[in-house]
């Protein structure tokens, strides 16, 4: 396999279900009904959708969800900014362990 | 674009012909014939179903280059421009309808020497009247009165603002004109244009700065209305939001940079049979600076007359043979058709 991921391959999502179609059907639902507009609006949960992309780095998610963010309405101000969260709740995931390293070390040390 | 992005190629003197490159794609299968979307959606062919709006391209001049003007408008296209004599045969035809709303467009149809006559004569008949306006033309030294006189006549102004921030109105229109678009904004509320209870309209066109389709509409409205009252004190009346069009010098950005395919999939699998239903071309006639009639501005700019053994010309003008016309379609038409359609008035579902 030359690479593995081509962009290509987003538009051929649904191809998931060829092998588990009612898995995919109880996928395809709930995920339409997760970002329908409820308590939250549809732009707000496309926001978090392209924060939490970021956060798993997931090229198709974040060429989906810059594409949908922009068609709710949101800017490249705000999307950024929504990055931004997905990057500190990362940083700040990978900075609170220290204090497991600390744990450690100080039941290591004498 | 917005400024901090990475910039595409400049564009090229002159932007593709569009009808070559829609037909068969940039070099890759065309994307599902449109005739076709409408067979397998059960819609059928689309018919007119009478003329509620005598849409005039007044031509191709306008004092804007913008970047993704479907016409092609600019400062050059000066011999483009309608006649006095084929402004009359309009009146005619406007008669001989009844009183349909008469929607002008261009370029920038004030520029027209002919446009505030027209407006009299036309308001004289008791058409209801639009202005489609890039607001920078009520600023012009050589336009002094415009605005005035477009409140005296009591006509509806459906102006140009791609977005309430500079930097992505400025990206699309030219530099500066986010800036002189608030000042004409502001002089037309002065006049009492979108103040409620003036009985003068005043409505704003969003079209999306780049390769997506538009928000909601009502979604953006509520945007457009917080951000422009408290950055700016202006109060207007409705947002209308429409889809790019994939011709002309928008079509050139999808081509140079590298967006074509995905916008024209973008369009087709957003292809909304309920918005097919509702297309504008079917409650309208389009007439050409030339009097060439068409189904609406965008087959007007692609050189599609309408068809089907229906008049061609405004001289030969006849509202029974128009009225239950069928439309002549093509690629371009899943611009209206995507996710909650596109109209001259909006989203159509």
């Amino acid at each position: 396999m030359a690479e593995y991921y081509r962009p290509e391959d987003l538009a051929r999502f649904a191809e998931m279900g060829a092998d588990a179609p009612e898995l995919w059907e109880k996928f395809d639902a709930w995920y339409g009904a997760v970002f329908k507009a409820g308590a939250l609006s549809e732009r707000e949960k496309c926001l978090i959708a392209l924060a939490v992309a970021h956060a798993v780095q997931c090229p198709y998610c974040i060429d989906a969800y810059t594409q949908n963010c922009l068609e709710k309405g949101s800017n490249v101000e705000q999307m950024t900014e929504a990055v931004h969260v997905a990057s500190a709740i990362k940083g700040g995931s990978a900075l609170i362990h220290g204090l497991q390293m600390r744990n450690t070390a100080a039941t290591l040390s004498m | 674009m917005d400024q901090t992005l990475p910039s595409i190629p400049q564009p090229r003197e002159a932007p593709p012909e569009p009808l070559p490159v829609l037909n068969n794609g940039s070099g890759k299968p065309a994307v599902k014939q449109f005739d076709k979307s409408l067979q397998d959606a059960n819609v059928g062919a689309l018919t007119a179903t009478g003329i509620e709006t005598f849409q005039i391209n007044v031509g191709r001049f306008c004092n804007q280059t913008c970047k993704h003007c479907h016409v092609d408008a600019g400062p050059d296209r000066i011999d483009e421009t309608m006649s006095r004599e084929t402004f009359e045969l309009c009146l005619e035809a406007i008669r001989r309808v009844g009183r349909p709303a008469v929607d002008l467009t261009g370029g920038a149809p004030e520029l027209n020497p002919n446009f505030r006559w027209f407006v009299e004569a036309a308001g004289q008949l008791g058409c209801h009247l639009i202005d489609r306006c890039n607001l920078t033309v009520l600023l012009l030294s050589s336009q002094r009165g415009l605005a005035e006189f477009l409140a005296c006549h009591r006509v509806e102004v459906v102006a140009s603002l791609p977005y309430f921030l500079g930097q992505r109105t400025d990206a699309q229109r030219g530099d500066g004109v986010f800036e002189k678009s608030i000042r004409a904004l502001r002089k037309l509320n002065s006049l009492g244009y979108g103040v409620p209870g003036s009985g003068l309209t005043l409505n704003l066109v969003y079209n999306p700065t780049g390769a997506f389709l538009p928000p909601d509409q009502t979604a953006l409205e509520v945007d457009f209305k917080r951000e422009l009252r408290s950055r700016h004190g202006i109060e207007f009346n409705s947002l209308y939001t429409i889809t790019n069009m994939p011709i002309h010098r928008f079509l050139d950005f999808l081509v140079r940079s590298g967006n074509y395919e995905r916008y024209m999939e973008r369009l087709v699998n957003a292809f909304n049979p309920a918005a097919a239903g509702g297309v504008m071309c079917r409650k309208m006639v389009s007439v050409g600076w030339d009097g060439r009639l068409h189904d609406c501005d965008f087959n007007l700019v692609l050189g599609l007359e309408v068809g089907f053994g229906s008049p061609r010309h405004i001289r030969d003008f006849s509202p029974a043979l128009l009225s239950g016309r069928r439309i002549v379609t093509g690629q371009h038409c899943y611009g209206c058709t995507a996710g909650s359609g596109s109209s001259c008035g909006g989203s159509t579902v």
